[in-house]
């Protein structure tokens, strides 16, 4: 059996200041600012890159990025995972429907924004529950995302036809009211979302390491984005997610995310704990 | 030259085809003492919310925990990777989730956990993979053996799918062949036995 050579505590911090000349690399040529996220994360996926596309070290990828957009568009799919589905975690939607819907029938106008919308799907899907529960005409949707190629995706809201399947199944578990293919046309091999459900969406570029408050929300969805962010970049999100919404308004998190690692109190209480739905609390006299 | 593991701070297990049988006889054996955490990935085809650790909660004196993210770790508990995510560990020790792409068609991946692992705690790592029919986990075990830390696969003569192991062996990254019969015997001789 052949000797693998070591790879010393030198050798992995030599790794991570490599990384982050990479991240810095990216911010200030192209602005996408990956500088605090989840370390182990991006280190694999880094890695799975680098492994594909034969450069000796991240050094010389770093000097490619820098020249070549078109390798910086391929890094950056893989730093920006988007893995999303329609009714993704269907209880998610079913307890939403429960405990969320009620109190916005109460609201004369409603806000919702999704932060990390990615390609769309839960979107469209969040605009479905709001024309079944007769809230849509009301709603305005605000959809982000950092990623201006997949928000192109999410603005045309046509998908392949092979996950559809099991997307209606999702509906079906999300207390879907028909059927959700009376939400799409099939053309081919993909299905075309009923353009009538992105009247009330706006679509806009957002990055949540860097951009602002940019509107009072009733609610905020923001679903497996938090898992990619350091505690620090974290702590600036909910910070930001605080001061976007309305005292009682409420945020929706992904299902292994958590409030409660925060180094903060951040002002919110639990609704349903297991689908991580919060509620920014009312201020007590 | 080789370098001996100083003192065993942390115990990353894999398992596939056959593992949770193979896992459950391990983790029945550890004693809730152990005073490292233990985080596992076993590939699993349902994604029933939480099942897996569920199960092993019935059969571990572990502590089972089923991790959010950013977790930190405890010694004497169990991390169950959840169903569809990347279980990884960040600085510090904590818990990273990912949904970024398959490793070998598994998410969770073995070499996901296993390579996080290997890089934070380098020494004082202890690997294990057991029963499974694909390659998941040998680069992982070779990473960490090259890091300086400690690999231990189920002899494939005792595991139901001997393909994982055989395959960590044949990629170099293994020190030890255990059966399965003596695996926790063995995850115990290390870990106490190698603390100061």
């Amino acid at each position: 059996m052949q000797q693998e050579p070591e790879i010393t505590d030198d050798d992995v911090n030599i790794e991570e200041i490599e990384i982050r000349l990479l991240l810095e690399a990216i911010y200030s040529m192209y602005g996408y600012d990956f500088r605090r996220y989840s370390k182990a994360s991006i280190r694999r996926r880094v890695l799975h890159r680098l492994g594909l596309s034969g450069f000796g070290n991240i050094m010389q990828m770093t000097d490619k990025v820098l020249r070549d957009r078109q390798f910086f568009v391929e890094l950056l799919n893989d730093l920006t995972v988007n893995v999303t589905e329609m009714f993704r975690d269907p209880m998610f939607y079913r307890r939403f429907r429960e405990e969320v819907v009620p109190v916005l029938k109460t609201f004369p106008f409603i806000k919702i924004w999704h932060a990390g919308c990615s390609t769309g799907e839960e979107i469209y899907s969040m605009a479905v529950l709001l024309e079944e529960e007769g809230l849509y005409e009301r709603t305005m949707m605000y959809a982000t995302d950092i990623d201006k190629n997949v928000l192109a995706t999410a603005k045309k809201g046509i998908y392949s036809i092979a996950a559809i399947k099991q997307y209606s199944d999702n509906y079906i578990q999300a207390g879907g009211k028909s059927s959700l293919s009376d939400y799409y046309t099939c053309k081919y091999e993909s299905v075309i979302m009923d353009q009538g459900l992105k009247r009330n969406i706006v679509f806009a570029d957002h990055d949540l390491a860097t951009d602002q408050v940019f509107g009072e929300m009733n609610v905020i969805v923001c679903r497996n984005v938090l898992i990619y962010f350091d505690r620090q970049l974290q702590e600036r999100v909910f910070n930001l997610f605080r001061d976007s919404l309305d005292l009682g308004g409420y945020l929706c998190l992904g299902t292994k995310e958590s409030l409660k690692f925060a180094d903060a109190d951040h002002g919110f209480e639990p609704v349903d704990a297991e689908m991580k739905i919060f509620r920014r609390k009312q201020v007590s006299l | 030259m080789v370098t001996r593991p100083l003192r065993i701070k942390i115990v990353v297990v894999g398992a596939s085809w056959g593992g949770i049988e193979a896992a459950t006889q391990i983790f029945s054996a550890l004693p809730e003492t152990l005073p490292v955490p233990v985080v596992l990935v076993q590939h699993q085809r349902i994604s029933v919310h939480n099942r897996l650790a569920k199960l092993f909660e019935t059969k571990a004196k572990l502590k089972v925990v089923a991790p959010e993210q950013g977790e930190l770790l405890e010694s004497g508990r169990l991390y169950v990777a959840p169903p569809g995510y990347h279980t990884m560990i960040d600085e510090g020790g904590h818990i990273a989730l990912g949904l970024h792409r398959p490793v070998l068609y598994c998410r969770p991946a073995i070499d996901e956990l296993f390579f996080s692992a290997g890089q934070i705690y380098g020494r004082s790592t202890l690997a294990v993979l057991l029963t499974g029919a694909n390659e998941d986990g040998a680069a992982g075990m070779r990473y960490i053996k090259q890091r300086g830390g400690m690999t231990v696969v189920q002899d494939p003569a005792t595991a139901e799918a001997p393909v994982m192991p055989e395959s960590a062996i044949k990629m170099g990254g293994v020190q030890h062949v255990v059966p399965l019969a003596n695996m926790a015997d063995f995850i115990c001789e290390q870990v106490f036995g190698l603390q100061e």
